[in-house]
């Protein structure tokens, strides 16, 4: 069975809801003028499975279901949703949404055929893909080898994650499609402690895919033993220096620079709104001519990747920045028509609860031509940043930082000893023109990321070779 | 006193003791339940029009079951019978594979609420949608007519909520409760000189007209933008810093994180074994306010039916008790503190000092007003975060700063509070004025 029939038949058949329904909703939205109206239905199915104290503790699983209807007039946008998929709710929601076309001035409706698109993960269901025991073998397995390690580990908690998500998504030009998404992860955290002194440290990755991706070449248990890795480095850490300094971002992770530093700032609503400190800079230099970054739905089996996006639009991979140059803003439907250019597949929101807008999927930067060893001796004096909590941005005035949670001093071109975790501060439209060397390592983060926007959280990806940028200012506590 | 829809409350808790009835049939040995269902509406305007009509309709109810000592939970949003039989099902069945643990359970028995007090959290608002509308576009022309260096907006908005929440447990603990919520904001951006800010405020309560006016918001967001324009780095260096009320409630939050059961049992704290021992400064008192009326943290019982108690956290700097829930307590052999779900209306006794005493008491140094980052590490309590805010010299704020960090470690900064206002932020969970830090780093250009 296809994925059309096969999400119908669990979304649709159960609450005793047929296409010709649908029409019907769709029909009412349709009424009165609008230039985009659509029905979002979703099912998702979640499980967690967590192991602290060398035990398996606790598990959960739920189940929530609902569709959403929204009808857009001009920039107006009129939204209801309900758990309950039934003809009758659905369209009492539709006829509440459709008081919004009076306030809008409807502009034209011009109709879009959808095209094919490709597949970048298989329509699996993680939840089945392992026996609830052989799930709790593998965390007590993870615990008992990481324990293994270190005689200084204290705590271990390993947590497994599953999303089976199955969405439908119904279009004012008649169109209905589909998409099954899978999402797994796994994370592994420890606590080490020498003479009073503790430390923590964690790991995770994850895919769209089944969990047998944790078992493959024992991928958990390296999370464990990285986890373990980055708690040892921090037990001897110093304190980190603070003030303005060369910075050398390692591969893979750290590309959360590029999330929150220009990510964010080329989402298309903002830029639609002229609220961004990237509005109207398409084709202004905002990088480096080393820099070539895109944001890219279509890699097989990322977090971040997804067939079509939340509002049926196939994703693509897409040029922000090419040789430093702003190509373009990542788009959703309504961004798209009211700036005049086409939907990237960049249409998300978190669930039929929440409206779509323009969100990141895999954001990474293209490798450039330095070994990255040769990055690491051209610099006399500065910070060498490995790892990364968190980030944040203000779209407004540019500004973002990020948390480094494994750094070290780079002094005379040698890497020495690691220094405390510190948050990074910088000016997005700026920091990466001052980018002076691009590393040949392109590595994509191990699929943890969770992006959040106004409420609204969706995983994402992203990833970047290693590379120096030539001051930065680094937050820690030796003035 | 404030009315409740009793019929739908009773509607509710059956649905509760169905959940329950149901794991018993399907042979667990205890359990607890919850439900909830909440109402509203979202409206928001930009640029004099309204944007977006948001109508929300959530429901949720889960369920965790005990077979002996070992847990599981589940959770969903159909409130269908054979729902709740699957729902039911699935607690079951991860609690079949999940390990005996010793300190799994329900509260204990005398712990639970036996009294109900009224909180006076109920106040519907009988919000139409074009009042709604009014209401923001008068808030957003506000604050855009408020300077002419304000030149664009992120919309003005309102949100109106009621729901209702029922609790129960296979110990005969069975109540449920309607409250509302209602809160209105404002965003707007501006710009002098090719600088570009943005600022907001909001206003948020129980009852819809305890909020701020909607013009007043308006024009505090826009007060705040226009003060932030021209915003420079500063310069490396140790200096002084206040936390404004908004802020300060963050610090306060960080405190709560490290003497929480969780953080304790797990050693993931860098306040481990500080019971009795001196974590601030001897003039501060911080404690738990829970009954207050009306208020946004108030609640008789915690998230799993266990009475919540007024008490002193932190007395003259000391440390007088953790924030436990039953678990965490049998883990360190103590008794919860009825902090299932968090602390209620978490109170910093502030001083005799309003913001502009406080200024002068800074004299030079920093005031931040706004913090980005998570970059607290809650074992060592080494704390880096990026700030904006003011600079102030000999009491007199000089000029807006952005673009710098502020650092130090938690433990230490507590110690060095040197004094607490009294422009308390009435808007959280937790409530204290604004808070003045000895020194800490600050990197910048
Ligand atoms: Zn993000």
């Amino acid at each position: 069975m296809d994925t059309l029939n096969q999400v119908k038949q669990s979304i649709l058949t159960p609450y005793g809801m047929q296409e010709k329904d649908i029409d019907k909703i769709m029909d009412s939205m349709l009424s009165v003028p609008v230039d985009n109206a659509d029905i979002y239905f979703q099912s998702s199915h979640f499980e967690s499975w967590s192991l602290e104290g060398g035990i398996v503790k606790e598990g959960s699983h739920s189940i929530e279901q609902g569709a959403g209807v929204r009808v857009v007039s001009g920039d107006k946008t009129g939204f209801a949703y309900s758990d309950r998929i039934e003809l009758s709710v659905l369209l009492e929601a539709a006829n509440n949404v459709k008081a919004i076309a009076r306030q809008g001035q409807n502009t034209q409706n011009k109709l879009e055929t959808i095209p094919k698109w490709n597949r970048y993960y298989e329509s699996v269901n993680p939840l089945k893909s392992l026996a609830d025991q052989e799930k709790i073998d593998l965390l007590r397995k993870i615990d008992i080898e990481t324990r293994k390690l270190d005689s200084r580990i204290e705590e271990v908690m390993v947590s497994l994650v599953g999303v089976h998500e199955k969405i439908l998504v119904a279009n004012q030009d008649g169109s209905l499609v589909a998409d099954i998404r899978p999402l797994t992860r796994m994370s592994v955290s420890v606590i080490l402690e020498e003479n009073g002194k503790r430390e923590q440290g964690s790991m995770g990755g994850g895919a769209r895919t089944e969990y047998s991706y944790f078992l493959d070449q024992d991928k958990a248990l390296e999370y464990g033993k990285e986890a373990v890795r980055q708690a040892i480095v921090n037990l001897d850490a110093v304190d980190a220096p603070a003030g303005n300094m060369t910075v050398v971002l390692g591969p893979g992770w750290p590309g959360i620079l590029l999330h929150e530093a220009i990510g964010h700032g080329l989402e298309g609503d903002f830029n639609r709104k002229g609220t961004s400190a990237f509005s109207n800079k398409v084709g202004e230099r905002v990088a480096s001519d080393l820099c070539t970054v895109v944001d890219d739905g279509t890699l097989e089996g990322r977090r971040g990747s997804l067939n079509i996006d939340d509002e049926g639009t196939p994703t693509e991979k897409t040029v922000l920045i090419e040789k430093g140059i702003l190509k373009g803003y990542m788009q959703d439907k309504l961004n798209a028509r009211l700036m005049g250019v086409k939907s990237t597949g960049n249409g998300r929101r978190e669930s039929y609860a929440h409206l779509p807008m323009p969100r990141m999927t895999n954001t990474y930067m293209l490798p450039g031509s330095h070994n990255p060893v040769e990055i690491i001796k051209s610099v006399k004096k500065g910070l060498y940043a490995k790892n990364f909590g968190g980030g944040q941005v203000d779209i407004t005035s540019g500004k973002f930082v990020f948390s480094a949670s494994e750094a070290y001093l780079i002094e005379d071109g040698k890497i020495t000893c690691p220094v405390k975790g510190a948050t990074l501060i910088g000016n997005g439209p700026e920091v990466l023109t001052k980018v002076s060397m691009v590393g040949d390592d392109l590595e994509l983060d191990a699929g943890v990321g969770t992006c959040g926007k106004e409420g609204q959280s969706v995983p994402v990806g992203v990833g970047q070779p290693t590379i120096k940028i030539d001051g930065l200012t680094v937050g820690g506590t030796n003035v | 006193m404030t009315v409740q829809n009793q019929e739908e409350i009773n509607r509710l808790k059956n649905l509760v003791q169905d959940l329950l009835d149901e794991s018993k049939k399907q042979g667990s040995t205890s359990a607890e339940a919850g439900l909830s269902v909440d109402n509203g509406l979202s409206v928001t305007a930009r640029l004099g029009e309204v944007e977006t009509i948001e109508h929300h309709c959530d429901q949720g109810l889960s369920i965790t079951v005990y077979i002996g000592k070992k847990k599981g939970s589940a959770s969903t949003n159909d409130f269908s019978s054979n729902s709740i039989k699957e729902t039911v099902k699935a607690a079951c069945s991860i609690a079949s594979f999940s390990s005996e643990d010793e300190f799994a359970g329900l509260p204990d028995q005398e712990r639970l609420a036996t009294e109900f007090p009224d909180l006076d959290r109920n106040h519907p608002w009988n919000l139409d949608v074009d009042t709604a509308i009014d209401l923001t576009v008068e808030c957003e022309d506000a604050a855009r007519s408020y300077h002419a260096d304000i030149n664009n907006s992120e919309g003005a908005s309102i949100d109106s909520h009621q729901g209702i929440r029922v609790l129960g447990n296979t110990l005969g603990f069975l109540q449920g409760y309607q409250a509302t919520r209602h809160s209105m904001g404002c965003s707007v951006l501006g710009e002098r000189d090719g600088n570009m800010q943005r600022d907001y405020w909001y206003s948020i309560s129980r009852k819809a007209e305890k909020l701020e006016s909607a013009k007043d918001i308006g024009m505090m967001a826009a007060e705040r933008t226009i003060k932030r324009l021209g915003a420079r780095s500063l310069t490396t260096r140790q200096s002084p810093v206040l936390y404004s009320a908004e802020v300060a409630s963050g610090l306060i939050g960080s405190l709560i994180g490290a003497i929480s059961g969780g953080s304790l049992y797990r050693k993931s704290s860098f306040l481990l074994d500080a019971l009795d021992t001196q974590i601030l400064p001897g003039f501060i008192r911080i404690h738990e306010q829970p009954h207050l009326k009306m208020a946004l943290g108030s609640s008789v019982y915690d998230s799993e039916g266990v009475s919540t108690i007024a008490r002193d956290i932190v007395s003259e700097g000391v440390l007088q008790g953790y924030v436990l829930a039953s678990y965490s307590a049998r883990k360190l052999g103590m008794q919860s503190t009825g902090n299932a779900g968090g602390v209620h209306n978490l109170t910093v006794d502030s001083g005799d000092n309003d913001f502009a005493a406080m200024l002068k008491q800074l004299d030079t140094g920093l005031l931040v007003t706004e913090l980005m980052g998570q970059g607290v590490n809650r074992v060592t309590g080494d704390y880096s975060r990026g700030a904006s805010g003011f600079w102030v010299e000999n009491g007199q704020i000089q000029y807006p700063v952005e673009e710098i960090t502020i650092a130090g470690n938690l433990k230490d900064m507590y110690k060095n509070i040197v004094s607490v206002g009294n422009d308390v932020d009435y808007r959280g969970n937790i409530r204290t004025g604004s808070i003045l830090i000895e020194q800490m780093a600050i990197a910048g250009e």
